[in-house]
């Protein structure tokens, strides 16, 4: 069926839907048409769109606006442990990455991942309180209202979870990255609050922790803390989702996910690292492993083409993807189109932000062969995103069977094949 | 003269010790409460310096053990064979096979063996304190969260069936995987996360 067909055929299948708006959309498509008239001087230009009925829950899309239901991009659970599970609880959920256009995941489309799997809290903003204590001169307790009369900034961040590693069966690029998105976040520097305290020199660490049932926690560098953390209540311009956090949490720019300690209501500056309910996935005896599974490297992924996804023929095609890295700002991004044998810089698209994703994109003439898509990224400390190969070779391991360590940065491949299938290249 | 006044002469006198400024500028926020502190101070140190008063022995923690609904999804011997992470060593248990679940965190090795993984005695204290039993986090008494630890500690062979687990013992227990951990560097703003790696 060509295009034009199709949307005879939607025109049928709409019309008889809503029926009783016939004549209202009669109108309107009378009237777009007319207007196509009058700005092509008569060029089919129309004629191959269905414009459908005028969508009836208007009230809905007047007080919080819907996507359209062309628009079906979901987040799905890992494959290796379902949320809900048996418990009821949600454990690691992914984002659409290969539906993303520019840095910005919407709210509903964040991935959202829990230490243990959980339950997500409906917490009363009204009821909460934030509160620091430990080696401090002045313990303080916050409302939420105090801390939104605080300075605050707006900075956007994305967040990734350690967990997000590709295996050869993954399908997708939302199986393989879909554990990382980014936001514009808005709250109060942690600095500024530590400093209303007033921080006692002998300490070191921070205990950040939350007000869900298991009270997660995580200790962070107290160096960290006093440079760039936010205490947040909002992201994307609205407060907090409840699966990220609402009312508040805690953000740690390009640190692991687990740092960013959602529903946070204590922070304890401590002399110590505590060991505590995070803290325990962190237990490695090589301190190489360990100085890996915190701040996240330099990593990129081409969103289009990816896996799962079909070229119809040869041609143009814009590769685009997203690139990153948790020491900040990403300088430059370059793309293969023959496995890794040759690279060419890519465009960055987008402004490139401190410990944010950043959209690149590449101009390329599909011949139609087989291939294998790769990119890689550079960041501000001018660290090169690494192949597997290269970290098989750090760790002495044997390529075929390279088990990265720490977080996981590696080059992504997606392999083409000559009927514009796209396939996970680790496959 | 203690360290607070030198602290509080310096901040009077403008010199700032840790290199921040350490004077309140808004005056948001309210002092809280020394109970409102105590009953959230739940993260427990190594040194076990926020552990509260109280008691408990293998033997009563057997029983809390099934009494608690640990055993529902434990297992009665302490592993469940998938349901939830196992706790106790099994005798059969091959030392080389893969974990028998997927990761459910805390990720750790030893077939998810956590009592045993675990590098300070006071984590697994907090652990269950802070988030057991699942449904019912935070019910369980001091007593009854010492008496489950050293219940998991003994079966673990780790202490004896008679030693009493509390605020002073507990930090003292070496556990078996006492040097299995590592810290990362010292963080730094605009470092690489590990010189060297690619």
């Amino acid at each position: 069926m060509d295009s034009k067909e199709a949307s005879k055929e939607d025109s049928k299948e709409n019309s008889k839907k809503h029926s009783k708006k016939s004549n209202r959309r009669g109108f309107l498509k009378g009237g777009a048409a007319l207007a196509g008239l009058a700005a092509t001087g008569g060029a089919q230009l129309a004629k191959g769109q269905t414009q459908g009925a005028p969508n009836e829950k208007v009230d809905e899309l007047i007080a919080y606006g819907d996507r359209s239901h062309f628009v079906t991009s979901i987040r799905k659970p890992v494959a290796e442990r379902h949320s809900p599970d048996e418990f009821g609880l949600t454990f690691h959920v992914l984002t659409p990455l290969q539906d993303s256009f520019g840095i910005i995941t919407p709210s509903s489309l964040f991935y959202t991942a829990t230490h243990r799997g959980a339950f997500v809290p409906d917490i009363d903003p009204r009821e909460h309180r934030f509160m620091i204590h430990g080696m401090v001169d002045r313990p303080l307790i916050f409302t939420m209202d105090e801390l939104k009369r605080l300075p605050y900034e707006s900075r956007i961040h994305f967040v990734e979870c350690l967990g997000n590693r590709a295996r050869p069966t993954h399908k997708t690029v939302q199986e393989t990255h879909g554990l990382t998105s980014c936001a514009e976040w808005t709250g109060v520097r942690l600095s500024l609050l530590l400093k209303e305290a007033g921080v006692q020199s002998a300490a070191s660490w921070i205990v950040a922790e939350g007000a869900e049932e298991v009270k997660g926690a995580s200790s962070i560098p107290l160096a960290k803390a006093m440079d760039d953390c936010m205490v947040c209540y909002a992201m994307n311009g609205e407060p907090l989702r409840p699966q990220q956090g609402f009312p508040l949490r805690l953000m740690v720019p390009g640190f692991e996910g687990i740092y960013q300690i959602k529903y946070l209501r204590r922070i304890k500056v401590v002399d110590r690292y505590y060991m505590t309910y995070d803290d325990y996935g962190h237990i490695n005896p090589d301190s190489k492993v360990a100085a890996l599974t915190h701040q996240i490297g330099p990593k990129s992924v081409i969103t289009y083409p990816s896996g799962g996804q079909k070229l119809p023929g040869p041609g143009f095609f814009e590769i685009t993807g997203l690139a990153w890295s948790g020491a900040g700002a990403i300088r430059g991004v370059e793309v293969s189109t023959d496995g890794g044998q040759n690279w060419q810089a890519a465009e960055l698209r987008t402004p490139s932000l401190p410990m944010a994703h950043t959209r690149f994109g590449f101009h390329w003439n599909w011949d139609g062969k087989d291939c294998v898509l790769m990119s890689r990224c550079t960041d501000e400390l001018g660290t090169v995103q690494p192949t597997r190969a290269e970290v098989a070779k750090y760790w002495n391991q044997p390529v075929d069977k390279v088990q990265v360590r720490g977080a996981d940065n590696t080059v992504q491949p997606w392999k083409v094949l000559s009927d514009g299938s796209v396939q996970n290249g680790l496959a | 003269m203690g360290l607070r006044s030198l602290v509080l002469i310096a901040a009077v006198l403008g010199i700032c010790p840790a290199g921040w400024t350490q004077s309140p500028t808004y005056g948001l926020g309210r002092t809280p409460t020394t109970q409102e502190i105590s009953a959230w101070d739940i993260a427990v140190s190594p040194a076990g310096k926020e552990l509260p008063p109280g008691r408990g022995t293998a033997k009563e923690g057997s029983a809390l053990y099934v009494k608690k609904g640990c055993a529902g999804c434990h297992g009665a011997k302490g592993s469940s064979g998938g349901h939830a992470p196992t706790l106790i060593k099994q005798a059969d248990q091959d030392p080389h096979a893969t974990m028998s679940m997927p990761c459910l965190a805390p990720c750790v090795n030893d077939l998810n063996n956590m009592a045993v993984h675990s590098p300070f005695a006071t984590t697994i204290w907090d652990y269950i304190h802070r988030g057991m039993p699942l449904g019912k986090e935070g019910s369980l008494s001091p007593d009854e969260v010492y008496a489950i630890t050293a219940f998991l500690l003994y079966k673990n062979g780790v202490i004896q069936e008679d030693e009493v687990m509390d605020q002073q013992s507990l930090p003292k227990v070496k556990m078996p995987n006492h040097d299995g951990f590592a810290l990362p560097p010292e963080w730094k703003h605009g470092t690489p996360r590990l010189q060297g790696y690619p």
